[in-house]
This record gives structure tokens, C-alpha cells and sequence, in this order.
């Protein structure tokens, strides 16, 4: 691509709504999210945060608007479909398959850009060319000791790390994360951010977040979002100083210090 | 690299296998035939139940649909009997096809309900088109031919019969430890997931749907060879559910399972009805109620519990624990 000079949006959503019987959850938000960008969702709980990013990933189909991932039409497709077009999610409360180890989430995850999954008459051995990777990613979010184990008996912080494996193990253009951190401990916490500062080379990164510090640390744009509605978008450094915003949110936190 | 894995754990499979080559001296051998269907009736419901998280209530469609059509086959054609029977198999699969698009993409009881539906639909078009199936009278008389052998003895059938279930059940065992089954454990176990890995689960289910209806119509049609007709029984709802009677009997989940619920279902009926009694759905219902309530894991499963694991170093893969 011919690079001007601010990076063209990778993501863009338009005039997007989503209405839940009468309740509006998302009203009208406008997202463009640069190309290599971190990029934050914050606000309230009952912002639209995580409407907004079930719309984005084809869980939720939008009542109005229009949602576009590389120039190309993503609005209404299905979750697989978004999937196939680079967009890769993590989920909010960790979404496992809890008899399988991580190395077969892994190697599942890795299948589902090949025809293989439908080969019924094969034995599951084939699946093991994509061990090597697979392991590679267990390496890269520090999981390779438990490789195999069964997910569901791993402790929260590593079956959170699981999840930012799975993620990229789908190489994602542009990669979502729902709240990443999420009941986490400093320790975990420090990891977690690194983990995504490593990760981020060569992605978009699109994340929902209520830690202030992981937002600072890690956010290029910030889009407070408040009662479905975009309230401010800018760099964290301005975003946290806007007076709306300090009113709407960021003043309860600062409160609480 | 089958085989390897087949005999990794010899014992059992010798042993199933020694039980099923006996099976006609032990028992009655056309109940042995029976038994033989059932038992890949079941394995083809736990791919569904078991491996995918579906509930299927109409499977008599599959069945019973392959009885006719193999009994046509059979009748009019004069193929040889296996012939007949896997011209019933893929009828049933393709049937499948319309009805798994129009139901697999709803969940728990809705799949069930619209599954019998569907079923009900077969049952009635089956029941009506009587110049062709013979209504309330079914199809009679259905020829056993194979290369001018003589098969009209049941005993000697099981062993031309045999083969065709064993090749069902193989088959069964290898979708489920294929990539394919790889992914049906993911959409069993968290569909929305599997989903944003960018898998489309509503196709994955349509195929473990048709390949279930598949191996179904294998077991029906051959079953109708056996009986020499095929009858509206075979394409009633009772069918459906006591296909999955013998599958939670013996363990959901266990695939070989179903096998032990089917021997133990076929052949309680047999000696009730030989006895004369009438009430034989009463006896089976508790008998049902009475192990789901004791054995949680079925049959299979308990047994399976009790025995000592095989060799620690092999990747655990046991489709369904407890919760499925």
C-alpha cells in the first residue's frame, strides 16, 4: 500500500446502532481505528463496549450502520466469516474448550485457516503439522510447560494467556480483545501488557479495557464511549484530561485514588 | 497408522471382535443380527448426542428410509444384498441433507422437536405412497441375493451381515478421531468460540448430520435384509428414542457404548415378547431409569472406569466426561 502520511483506518465503523428491544446499546458510534494503532475502548459499564464489539465481530448484526475491515464490507456477516477476514477476538470471561489441552487448542486453531477440519475419513494425527507452531505459541505467552494439560484444570492468568495464544494463533490482521486483563493480579497484569506490546508488531489492536494503567501504558487512541455514544475520541494523554470525561468516568477513578 | 492405533489397545478390540464372531452360537442369531444393527444405530446417534452436542429425535427417518429403499433395491433391482444396503445408506444421507440444513442450526430441544417433525413427515409420506411401500402391510418379502449363495439361513446371514456393521462402526470410530472430530468436540463444547476461530458450525454439524444419517441407513437397510421387510415400525418415532434409550444406557459420549445399551435393549425385548409378556416398555423404562440413576456414564462408562487406564504416555482423549 502507498503510505500517506497518518495511516489509512484498517477498521471503520459508521453511524453503527444496535437496538435490544427498545433499548439502544449502541447509538450511532463512528470508529476509525489506524492501521498498527492500539486502540482503547473505555467508558461506564452499560457504555456499549461490549456491543460494539460483538457487532465488530459478527456475534451481534447491527441494527443501522456500516462496518468495513480493509476496505472491504464486514456488516452482517457471521462470526467465521469475520473470522476468515483477519479478525481475530478474545473473549470478556475466558472461552475455552475445557477437555482439551492448549497444545489442541492450538493445533485447532491453527486448522481452521486449512481445509483439513473437514476430512472426517483422517486420523486426528494429521493435525500434528501444526504442532511445531502450535508450541512456538504456547512459548511466545509463556504456557510451554503446560502444553498438556487440560485447559480446564489451568490456573485464570495462564487460560487467560491461552486465550491471547488462540487469538494469534489466526495470525489476525486486526486483533480484539475483550477487557485482556480482566480480574488479573499485578503480576499477571505486567505480563499481560508486555505480552501485548509484543504482539502488537505488525497488528491492530482493538481492546476493551477498564485498567487505566494498562490503557496508558499501551493505547496510541482512546474512544470513550458513554450510554452507547462516542463521548470523546483522541491520544490518552488528551483523553484523560477532557473535562467531559473526567466527569463521565475517569473523575470516579481519580476520585477513588 | 490405523492400524497402529487400533491395536494400541488390543485386548478390547480383540475381545469385541471374538464376541461378535460368537454371537450367533450364543444367542438366537437372527437376535444376534439385531443386535448387530442396533448397535450401529447407536454409534451413529452418540456421533450426533455424544461427539457434537445434538440431540436427534427423528433418526427413524434415517433407518427406516434406508429399510425401504434397500428393500426396493433388493426387490426389484436383484443386487447383490450389500449393494441394496449401501443404495439405502446414501439415500439416507442424502435425505439428511435438507432436514440436518433446516435443523442443525437450532440447539437442545428445538433440534429434537423439529428432527421428529421431520421424521413424522417421512413416517406419514411412507405410510401413504402405499402403491410403492405397501402401507400398513410395509414391504414384504425382500430377497437376501449375493451371488447365488444361499443366505436364506440367519445364522449364516449374520456373517454376510457382519462385515457391513463392523465397516460402520470403523467408520464411526475414525470420525471421531479425526480432524474432523477435532472439530465437532470444539463445537460440542463451546460453539461461539469454535466460531471465532472462523469455523462455520452450522456446516460442521451439517455433515456430522448426514455422515450420522449415513451410517444410520447402513444399520436400517441391512436390518431389513435380516428381516426380509420393512415395516412403518421402523420408521416410527418409537425407533428414534429407543435408539437413544441405548445410547444413554450405555454411555453417552463412549461410542462403543451404544453397543452394550443395543445388546442389552434387543435382546431384554426379545425374551419378553418370547415370553408373552405384553407390558415390555414398562420393564425396559425402569430398567432405563434405574441405570441412568446409578450409572451416571452409562454403561460403557462405568465399566470403563473401573478398568485400569491404558498406557499413561498416550494423549488422553475421552470425548465426553461427566458433563456432556
Amino acid at each position: 500500500m502507498g503510505a500517506p502520511a497518518t495511516p489509512p483506518p484498517v477498521l471503520t465503523a459508521r453511524s453503527l446502532v444496535k437496538d435490544f428491544r427498545g433499548f439502544r446499546a449502541v447509538d450511532g458510534v463512528d470508529l476509525d481505528v489506524a492501521d498498527g494503532a492500539v486502540h482503547a475502548l473505555v467508558g461506564p459499564n452499560g457504555a456499549g463496549k461490549t456491543t460494539l464489539f460483538h457487532l465488530l465481530t459478527g456475534f451481534h448484526r447491527p441494527t443501522a450502520g456500516r462496518i468495513h475491515v480493509g476496505g472491504r464490507d464486514l456488516t452482517g456477516k457471521s462470526p467465521e466469516q469475520v473470522a476468515r477476514h483477519g479478525v481475530a477476538r478474545s473473549f470478556q470471561t475466558t472461552s475455552l474448550f475445557p477437555q482439551m489441552t492448549p497444545r489442541e487448542h492450538l493445533e485447532l486453531a491453527l486448522q481452521a485457516g486449512t481445509t483439513l477440519g473437514w476430512r472426517f475419513w483422517r486420523s486426528d494425527r494429521a493435525l500434528r503439522r501444526f504442532t511445531g507452531r502450535a508450541l512456538d505459541l504456547l512459548d511466545q505467552v509463556g504456557l510451554a510447560a503446560h502444553a498438556d494439560e487440560p485447559a480446564g484444570a489451568l490456573a485464570y492468568g495462564r487460560k487467560r494467556a491461552l486465550e491471547l495464544a488462540l487469538a494469534l494463533a489466526l495470525d489476525p490482521r486486526v486483533l480484539l480483545l475483550d477487557e485482556p486483563t480482566a480480574g488479573m493480579g499485578t503480576e499477571d497484569l505486567t505480563r499481560t501488557i508486555e505480552l501485548i506490546q509484543r504482539i502488537r508488531a505488525g497488528r491492530t489492536v482493538v481492546m476493551v479495557e477498564h485498567n487505566m494503567s494498562v490503557v496508558a501504558a499501551l493505547a496510541d487512541r482512546v474512544t470513550v464511549l458513554q450510554a452507547g455514544q462516542v463521548l470523546v475520541e483522541g491520544p490518552y494523554a488528551e483523553v484523560r484530561r477532557d473535562p467531559r470525561v473526567i466527569s463521565a468516568y475517569l473523575g470516579d477513578a481519580h476520585a477513588a485514588h | 497408522m490405523i492400524l497402529s492405533r487400533l491395536t494400541a489397545r488390543p485386548i478390547p478390540l480383540i475381545t469385541g471382535l471374538l464376541i461378535a464372531l460368537a454371537l450367533p452360537w450364543a444367542i438366537y442369531p437372527p437376535v444376534a443380527l439385531d443386535i448387530a444393527c442396533w448397535a450401529l444405530f447407536a454409534a451413529a446417534v452418540d456421533l450426533l448426542l455424544g461427539h457434537t452436542g445434538l440431540l436427534p429425535f427423528g433418526h427413524a427417518a434415517f433407518w427406516g428410509g434406508s429399510a425401504y429403499v434397500t428393500g426396493l433395491i433388493a426387490l426389484h433391482a436383484g443386487l447383490p444384498f450389500p449393494v441394496a444396503v449401501l443404495g439405502g445408506a446414501a439415500t439416507a444421507a442424502l435425505l439428511a441433507v435438507p432436514i440436518g440444513y433446516l435443523s442443525a442450526r437450532l440447539r437442545g430441544i428445538y433440534f429434537a422437536m423439529v428432527t421428529l417433525a421431520f421424521a413424522q413427515v417421512v413416517y406419514f409420506a411412507v405410510n401413504q405412497w402405499r402403491g410403492l411401500t405397501g402401507g400398513e402391510n410395509g414391504l414384504q418379502g425382500i430377497p437376501r441375493h449375493f451371488f447365488g449363495l444361499d443366505l436364506s439361513d440367519p445364522f449364516f446371514f449374520y456373517y454376510a451381515g457382519l462385515p457391513l456393521v463392523l465397516a460402520g462402526l470403523f467408520a464411526a470410530w475414525r470420525i471421531t478421531r479425526s480432524p474432523f472430530g477435532r472439530v465437532l468436540t470444539a463445537v460440542r463444547d463451546n460453539p461461539a468460540r469454535a466460531q471465532a476461530l472462523g469455523y462455520p458450525v452450522a456446516r460442521y454439524k451439517l455433515l456430522a448430520f448426514v455422515l450420522s444419517a449415513g451410517l444410520s441407513g447402513l444399520a436400517g437397510g441391512l436390518f431389513a435384509i435380516g428381516h426380509g421387510f420393512a415395516s412403518l415400525d421402523d420408521v416410527y418415532w418409537t425407533t428414534s428414542g429407543q435408539v437413544v434409550m441405548m445410547v444413554v444406557l450405555g454411555g453417552i459420549g463412549t461410542l462403543w457404548g451404544g453397543t452394550l445399551g443395543a445388546a442389552l435393549i434387543v435382546e431384554l425385548n426379545d425374551y419378553l415378547a418370547t415370553a408373552g409378556f405384553q407390558e415390555i416398555g414398562l420393564v425396559t423404562g425402569t430398567i432405563f431409569v434405574i441405570i441412568v440413576l446409578v450409572f451416571r456414564r452409562g454403561l460403557w462408562g462405568t465399566v470403563h472406569d473401573l478398568l485400569p487406564t491404558p498406557a499413561p504416555h498416550r494423549t488422553p482423549r475421552r470425548p465426553a466426561s461427566e458433563g456432556a
